[in-house]
């Protein structure tokens, strides 16, 4: 095609008027920031003691978990499932489980099967509760190992309902409640993080706390496991069977994402009666002081004067940033309750988030990013629900912003807006360790107001001429 | 050096003694020992169904069709048709490099998905992919054809989508192809690139005009080179010094429109024979068109493969030909001189897909490297044939080799170096093997072509030679 014809054309794409056909699609989804369910389910897994996740269905399926996930975690990532193939689809995956059980027990030796299901084995109808009982009884699978399952179809949800199943399932197959008194740990469930550096530093604010408590689906060691000279399949550190059949025992639970525990939490509250607390993800300081409120009251201790005190140092960081964030716009994009975070720290420092843009959130998301946007008078904020980064396209193209935050698959849209974009999210492909660095807490507000402002000065030295190039900044 | 069969044999029996008696007998099948004299298909059982529970590093028909074959072509639209997923999964990640203007000359980095939900698993998904091919056709006017990649759910529910892609055809006037590569689909993505070799067939293949006045002897296609990190690139520069003229690389940074007039052709060049053989037969049997088979990693290769595809040729290509070998001899030389003292004796253990297993011997060879090991994913009895004329004997060969498998090879065969995918590499990385991912070639590249090794001498050196694998033990442990 000649230049000038390619140049015209793009434009168009540019327009309000292509914005409103793009914005009349009715049946194609273009780059979408979504993944399926059974992906939720085998990273839940993966927070277990010696879990192998187990998938019931093809296995290119699970090549792709396990090839995303690798990819995001730059970890290994273990995964098997029954290899299902056409005739599956006639006499079912019943023999495929069968022989998957003995053939994984064999080999990698798990305490525990955490198994879910694909679009195949959803679609053929195959019931997973007689498949593990009947491989029992036959002696496929061993009484020792623990086979909890879940029904995480790919064409319900996304794979924050994945998690959601899985977790859920592990919890109420594992968890034994007894009449013995109540213990003083709290369950902490991080939901679908995959910065896993949100983990630990909730772990860490436990610790300064006091608080015993007990992460459900920790994989912050076993996704981040040492290079020592030794491969782990299992890594140490991942929540111990133990300690989740004893769960229901402890004193609260408190839920770091809504919307990725939906099932879980009910389930934990309306039929095993724990004190379930659903918080903010602890992004930015108001929300990270709701989690801190929420823990005091359940511990009984204060908030400890070392938090208080790292609390002015991260508002500290803030004003002296100040002027790099007040008043420029920025898209966000990603899972919902990172985007509810990060909409409450944008407003906090004077930033308009322009554009919210949610490809899996619903309409309680949509309320929750409203009623910021009220709280803050913020007029000029726009929520997006169901939609997808071509739809973010049209949108930073007519009407532009400052900046992107989320995913890496975000960079098409802001190379074509010529706007720098910082890696948050899930999945983060093209930058290394940033899932290191937690954006919860006050330690997370330094990091993320050092990464905004830093890369608006960057870009500033690299484009100013001789004379705006100056020392200070 | 006298091989040590019984050697190798033990320490294949050993790993595999951890299976059930049934397992066992169905894994030894799959896992040779390469002896050139005895050893023709026989060296592996291939191409049938992986076990249950192993957790095999294959892929699915799906991924072979959208992802390998289909996916790099830039002026078409690829639809994930289906749930969410799969267009999500192979989204970016298999760095077929393409060049012109996203989203007017170039769909590649798109994720086009129609998305199905539980209504259209229960009501058919028809009206809304007809739905999709409209809307994508308002949007993308300049889309040279529009590719329906079925994902699972299609083939169970019994959706028409090949009287969709018909109906569609007349209705947006450009090709819309269905593509029946439902991930269940036989055993692995072998079956994906035989299934869309078969729609380039029936929808593709010879529906372009040839221009009788721009033909020439010299006119040949490229067939099965991706462009992985710009491969093909690397390629076509030696062949246009050779004097060849490309009228179509496929499908790497390739179009449809080059699609259609390729057999207008003299000769057909094939790289990857596992993934693009069917359509190198389709058009030998149509248009007698020869394929002639070639590999263009490390340069005692390439040397022997521009001096095969020359003899195809007058004596003024041969002429040439013998100019560009001689002319990049220096450079080659440089890079051997530089590299080999660093790598020579080096072992390599490889498990990859396609034409990689076998075709990347030779350039390891030419640092001085050894494979002891190598494994494909999907091969079939042709690529084992053709492997153990490419590998030494003694050399363990495997197939659909799972990871507990591999683990198990390396602590048995200690090598210096792994070369698989990103399944594989930060499992061999965490017990201090250094890796390089060979199917992505680790966002480095090109490895094709005289450039290609270069980049090749020096990715392996700088993962085996990195300081930091000195540091994996604490002074407190040595």
């Amino acid at each position: 095609m000649k230049k000038e014809e390619v140049k015209k054309i793009k434009d168009w794409m540019s327009t309000e008027e292509y914005k409103e056909k793009n914005f009349n699609r009715k049946a194609i989804v273009i780059n979408p920031e979504r993944a399926c369910q059974p992906l939720g389910a085998v990273l839940c897994a993966a927070g277990f003691e010696d879990t192998m996740p187990f998938v019931h269905g093809s296995h290119g399926c699970v090549a792709y978990y396990r090839n995303n996930l690798s990819r995001h975690f730059r970890e290994p990532f273990a995964a098997v499932c029954t290899s299902l193939t056409e005739d599956g689809a006639v006499f079912g995956g019943q023999a495929n489980g069968f022989e998957g059980f003995k053939n994984a027990t064999a080999l990698y030796k798990p305490k525990m099967f955490a198994i879910s299901t694909t679009c195949m084995s959803e679609i053929i109808g195959d019931d997973l509760g007689s498949i593990v009982g009947n491989a029992r009884e036959k002696g496929h699978l061993s009484e020792d190992i623990a086979a909890p399952y879940a029904n995480t179809p790919s064409f319900v949800g996304s794979h924050l309902e994945g998690y959601d199943s899985m977790l859920n399932a592990i919890i109420e197959t594992l968890g034994k409640k007894t009449d013995a008194a109540k213990t003083d740990i709290i369950n902490i469930i991080p939901g679908f993080e995959t910065t896993i550096g949100n983990i630990n530093e909730v772990k860490r604010i436990l610790k300064i706390f006091g608080i015993n408590f007990l992460v459900l689906a920790d994989y912050s060691n076993t996704l981040d496991s040492p290079l020592n000279g030794e491969y782990k399949m299992y890594p140490d550190g991942a929540t111990k069977l133990e300690d989740v059949k004893n769960c229901l025992n402890n004193k609260a639970t408190v839920v770091l994402q809504k919307y990725s525990t939906k099932k879980t939490s009910a389930t934990l509250s309306e039929k095993l009666g724990q004190d379930v607390r659903i918080v903010k993800s602890p992004i930015g300081i108001k929300a990270t002081d709701e989690f801190l409120m929420t823990l005091s009251e359940i511990s009984g201790k204060e908030v400890p004067k070392e938090i208080e005190g790292e609390r002015g140092k991260a508002i500290d960081s803030m004003t002296d940033a100040q002027q790099y964030i007040h008043g420029k716009k920025f898209a966000i994009f990603g899972d919902p309750d990172m985007l509810v975070g990060l909409t409450g720290y944008l407003l906090e420092m004077g930033g308009i988030p322009k554009y919210v843009l949610c490809s899996n959130g619903n309409e309680d998301f949509k309320k929750e990013i409203e009623d910021l946007f009220s709280a803050y008078s913020e007029s000029e904020g726009e929520v997006y629900i169901d939609k997808d980064l071509w739809h973010l396209r049209s949108l930073v193209m007519t009407s532009p912003v400052d900046m992107f935050i989320g995913p890496s698959h975000g960079k098409f849209a802001a190379r074509d807006a010529k706007v720098p974009h910082i890696r948050i999210g899930y999945p983060i492909f093209d930058r290394v360790n940033i899932h290191r660095y937690p954006i919860y807490g006050y330690s997370g507000v330094i990091n993320l107001t050092t990464w905004i402002v830093n890369k608006f000065i960057d870009i500033l030295d690299d484009t100013c001429d001789d004379a705006h190039f100056e020392l200070m900044r | 050096m006298a091989v040590n069969f019984k050697e190798q044999e033990s320490i294949v029996e050993d790993i595999l003694n951890v299976y059930s008696e049934r397992a066992k007998k169905n894994r030894k099948e799959h896992i040779g020992i390469n002896d050139k004299e005895t050893c023709g298909t026989c060296i592996a059982k291939s191409n049938v169904k992986s076990l249950p529970g192993v957790m095999t590093p294959r892929g699915c028909a799906y991924a072979g069709s959208k992802g390998v074959v289909w996916g790099p072509v830039k002026d078409v639209i690829n639809i994930s048709h289906g749930p969410i997923g799969c267009g999500h999964y192979s989204w970016g990640t298999r760095r077929n490099l393409a060049e012109g203007e996203p989203a007017v000359e170039n769909f590649v980095p798109f994720q086009f998905t129609t998305d199905f939900k539980e209504r259209d698993i229960v009501f058919g998904g028809d009206k809304k992919l007809e739905q999709a091919i409209k809307e994508l056709h308002e949007l993308f006017p300049t889309a040279k054809g529009i590719i329906i990649e079925s994902e699972c759910p299609i083939g169970l529910i019994g959706d028409d989508i090949e009287a969709v892609a018909k109906k569609m055809t007349d209705e947006v006037g450009i090709p819309v192809i269905p593509v029946r590569c439902e991930g269940f689909r036989g055993v692995s993505q072998s079956l994906g690139h035989h299934i869309a070799n078969d729609s380039i067939r029936d929808f593709v293949v010879g529906k372009g005009e040839i221009d009788d006045s721009k033909k020439t002897p010299y006119d040949v296609a490229i067939l099965g080179d991706y462009n992985i990190g710009g491969d093909v690139w690397a390629s076509m520069k030696i062949f246009k010094e050779m004097g060849l003229n490309i009228v179509a690389h496929w499908s790497g940074d390739g179009s449809i429109e080059e699609m259609k007039i390729t057999h207008g052709v003299n000769y057909l060049l094939l790289h990857c024979y596992r993934s693009m053989n069917y359509i190198a037969t389709h058009f030998e049997e149509k248009y007698g068109i020869p394929w002639i088979e070639y590999n263009f990693f490390g340069p005692t290769k390439i040397k022997e493969s521009i001096r095969k595809i020359a003899k195809l040729f007058d004596e003024n290509i041969q002429e040439k030909s013998e100019e560009v070998i001689k002319a990049y001899e220096p450079k080659m030389q440089a890079v051997i001189d530089k590299y080999r003292p660093r790598l020579e004796g080096k072992k390599v253990m490889l498990l990859v897909g396609g034409l990689r297993p076998r075709h990347i011997v030779g350039a390891y060879e030419d640092l001085g490297m050894k494979v002891v090991s190598t494994a494909y994913e999907f091969a079939h009895n042709d690529d084992y044939e053709r492997t153990t004329k490419e590998v030494e004997n003694g050399t363990i060969v495997a197939d659909d080799m799972n990871e507990y498998e591999f683990v198990e090879l390396a602590n048995k065969l200690k090598p210096d170096l792994v070369a698989s995918g990103i399944k594989e590499k930060y499992v061999f990385q965490k017990m201090g093997i250094p890796f390089r991912q060979m199917h992505s070639w680790d966002y480095s590249g090109p490895y094709h072509g005289y450039d290609g090794f270069e980049i090749f001498a020096k990715d392996m050196d700088l993962a085996i030679n990195s300081p930091s694998w000195k540091l994996v033990k604490p002074l407190w442990k040595k």
